[in-house]
């Protein structure tokens, strides 16, 4: 007992502490905020700009010295937009595309998911590797081998085969991109973390794979689902180069493509600013409410990819 | 239903799979658990316990050997069909379901003539749920529930579909420590209310001891003994089931016998008549020592741990193979060391076991 050492007790300065305390957290959160009100100010203003651009007349655009806020606000651009750029014909397309490109790339994410989860097979390993390493090569290097399929240009025919050819059509704008390794390698990793015991349990009590999938795996992994739904939405909407490439017709046109293709010019010769901000402010809007009413799911998605090697 | 074991054997593919040679899980099993019998699987962690369990639930298929559950042979019939209920450690509950809809999980599989209707579902659940008295939360979700409520689920799960045979795979080891004499207890009473076969699996001897009808002792794969709780404790057959059960465990000493004697160090312990000179392994049972000022045994005072209903005598002796030796003598006795801070004690001799140095087998010692 003698050897141990005293323990010494410093008395604190409890008044003086605080202050230094708050006056730290004054800064700190001073800083913080600028740097997010800036921040915050760069990543709206084009949305800002775009906006009051599309409520503004012709003749206010053209001023030298932009204004603010609009001096007058008009709505016929809005009117504008949807006649020039067919916007009606261009949402219908691409809600269509969207739904069936969704519902059928859930079936095959949530089936592949569950073998590379659930299931042993042969190879197994090398398969998932192999689509895995697919995620490396850029979305833009496939572009034109998959052009040169859907157009029925195979690399090693001298002629092409007429009924290979799908271009402008709406399968050419939903097969090729109904399976998505990045989606699929989401929910294998969501599907791992339920416990292999309620696969044994499941089996104790007599349920097949796909009743085991259908009733607990699905149930308990909708949050993911959710979140592939909302991507695979957000990219079949804001998808360009593909629908771009295929599918250029009145017929199959796609929202950005539409847009992109829209004249907007006037009498004059000049092209109509505020109705083509309009119409783009319009396309907008829903990918705007999914987002404020989403937001959480897809947060998730975006950080999800961030860990987990 | 009685289940045979016969011969069942259990190896697994190497994990390195440059290693041809399998991995043996299980080794040549042979026992038979008779009918409405509470059966405790017992052994160290990786010594097979969960594999024989898994195999006689179906979910693993034996190497070699067969299953036969009564007459019949199980082997390769596919766990539905077994008729049997299985309780996890961690209980496996769907979390996304309430307790209701969990029970009426396995009955909701049932096909065929076994098929039935919602009504009767939901009787044989409740059923089940008052059996093991959770029939007040019903729809609470697992989550809304205690680590004790939820196994308490997961064996009214299990029982629903009124299995032939139960098997528990370690089904206290997430509880803490008061909730695991309460559900061993719980267990007990709902093995003897409805009768059925239970098999189950824990590396907990006290809790293997404390409720089963028979304990199976298994090492690396491989039965040690077989018996009622008591007999496998008083009469163990190696040095490994010796140390194995009972708390606190028994001490080991490095001993020999010399001219009919046997000696822990220079001390006598007991008389060995007719038995070569050797050394030997001596395990005596905490409870086999009665502190007595010109007893055969010494060892130094280090501490004496006082528990109410009796107290931990802790010494020390150079031939224990612990660091330690722990006595258990009752709290009214005083302890008195003398000068050389030594305290003696009688041995019990029937709390003395003898194994033999290399094989580590029992010497049976007679009279």
């Amino acid at each position: 007992m003698a050897d141990r050492k005293e323990f010494v007790i410093k008395d604190i300065d409890v008044a003086a502490s605080m202050r230094n305390q708050k006056t730290a957290n004054i800064i700190r959160l001073t800083v913080i905020y600028i740097f997010l009100t800036l921040m915050a100010v760069m990543m709206i203003f084009p949305f800002y700009w775009m906006i009051i651009s599309s409520l503004k007349t012709m003749e206010e655009y053209r001023l030298n010295v932009p204004t603010l806020w609009p001096k007058k606000i008009v709505f016929e651009n809005f009117v504008m937009a949807f006649e020039k750029a067919k916007l009606l014909d261009l949402f219908l397309h691409t809600l269509y595309v969207g739904a069936v490109s969704t519902v059928l790339s859930l079936v095959v994410t949530v089936l592949s998911a569950f073998a590379f989860a659930r299931l042993n097979f042969k190879g197994k390993g090398i398969v998932f590797g192999a689509l895995m390493a697919t995620m490396m090569v850029p979305g833009e290097l496939y572009t034109i081998t998959n052009y040169l399929t859907v157009s029925g240009r195979l690399p090693f025919l001298e002629e092409s085969i007429s009924w290979l050819d799908i271009t402008n059509t709406f399968a050419v704008l939903i097969v090729p991109m109904l399976v998505s390794v990045y989606y699929i390698y989401l929910l294998r990793q969501t599907f791992m973390q339920i416990p292999n015991e309620l696969y044994l349990a499941a089996k104790v009590d007599g349920t097949s794979d796909f009743k085991y999938l259908w009733k607990v795996m699905l149930p308990l992994s909708v949050s993911t689902i959710i979140t592939i739904t909302i991507l695979k939405m957000m990219g079949s909407w804001n998808a360009y180069i593909w629908p771009r490439l295929v599918a250029n017709d009145d017929a199959h046109k796609l929202i950005t493509n539409g847009l992109r293709g829209a004249s907007f010019v006037t009498e004059a010769g000049d092209t109509n600013f505020p109705a083509q901000m309009a119409a783009v402010f319009i396309v907008s809007i829903p990918l705007f409410l999914v987002f404020v009413f989403l937001r959480k799911y897809i947060m998730r998605g975006v950080s999800r990819s961030g860990i987990k090697g | 239903m009685k289940i045979v074991l016969q011969n069942v054997t259990k190896a697994f593919p190497n994990r390195n799979k440059k290693i041809k040679e399998e991995v043996i899980a299980v080794d040549g099993l042979n026992f038979e658990i008779p009918d409405g019998k509470l059966v405790g699987l017992l052994g160290p962690s990786g010594c097979g316990k969960s594999t024989t369990l898994y195999m006689i639930c179906g979910l693993q298929k034996p190497t070699k050997g067969k299953i036969f559950f009564g007459e019949k042979e199980v082997t390769h019939l596919e766990p539905e069909h077994r008729g049997v209920g299985l309780v996890f450690q961690n209980y496996a509950l769907y979390p996304h379901l309430t307790v209701k809809q969990n029970i009426l999980f396995p009955l909701q599989n049932l096909k065929g003539e076994q098929k039935m209707s919602k009504q009767e579902m939901l009787e044989k659940a409740v059923a089940a749920a008052k059996l093991v008295q959770i029939d007040e939360l019903m729809d609470r979700k697992p989550s809304e529930l205690s680590g004790g409520q939820q196994q308490r689920v997961a064996i009214a799960r299990a029982l629903v579909k009124e299995p032939r045979v139960l098997l528990l795979d370690e089904p206290l080891s997430n509880l803490d420590a008061r909730l695991r004499l309460q559900t061993r207890e719980e267990i007990r009473r709902i093995q003897r209310e409805t009768g059925v076969t239970t098999v189950f699996v824990t590396h907990d001897q006290e809790e293997a001891m404390s409720i089963s009808d028979i304990i199976v002792v298994m090492k690396e794969g491989v039965v040690q003994q077989i018996g009622k709780p008591q007999n496998v404790y008083d009469d163990p057959c190696n040095l490994f089931v010796a140390k194995f059960l009972g708390t606190p465990p028994i001490n080991v000493f490095d001993g020999k016998i010399e001219d009919g004697m046997l000696k822990i160090g220079d001390e006598e312990i007991m008389a060995l008549p007719g038995q070569q000179d050797r050394p030997v392994h001596v395990a005596i049972r905490p409870e086999g020592f009665i502190p007595c000022e010109d007893g055969a045994f010494s060892g130094i005072l280090r501490n004496i741990e006082v528990m109410g209903r009796d107290c931990s005598v802790i010494l020390e002796n150079e031939k224990c193979q612990k660091e330690t030796v722990r006595a258990i003598v009752d709290s009214g006795i005083d302890i008195k060391h003398d000068a050389t801070g030594r305290v003696r004690f009688n041995i019990k001799k029937n709390k003395v076991f003898v194994f033999e140095a290399e094989t580590e087998l029992r010497i049976n010692v007679e009279g």
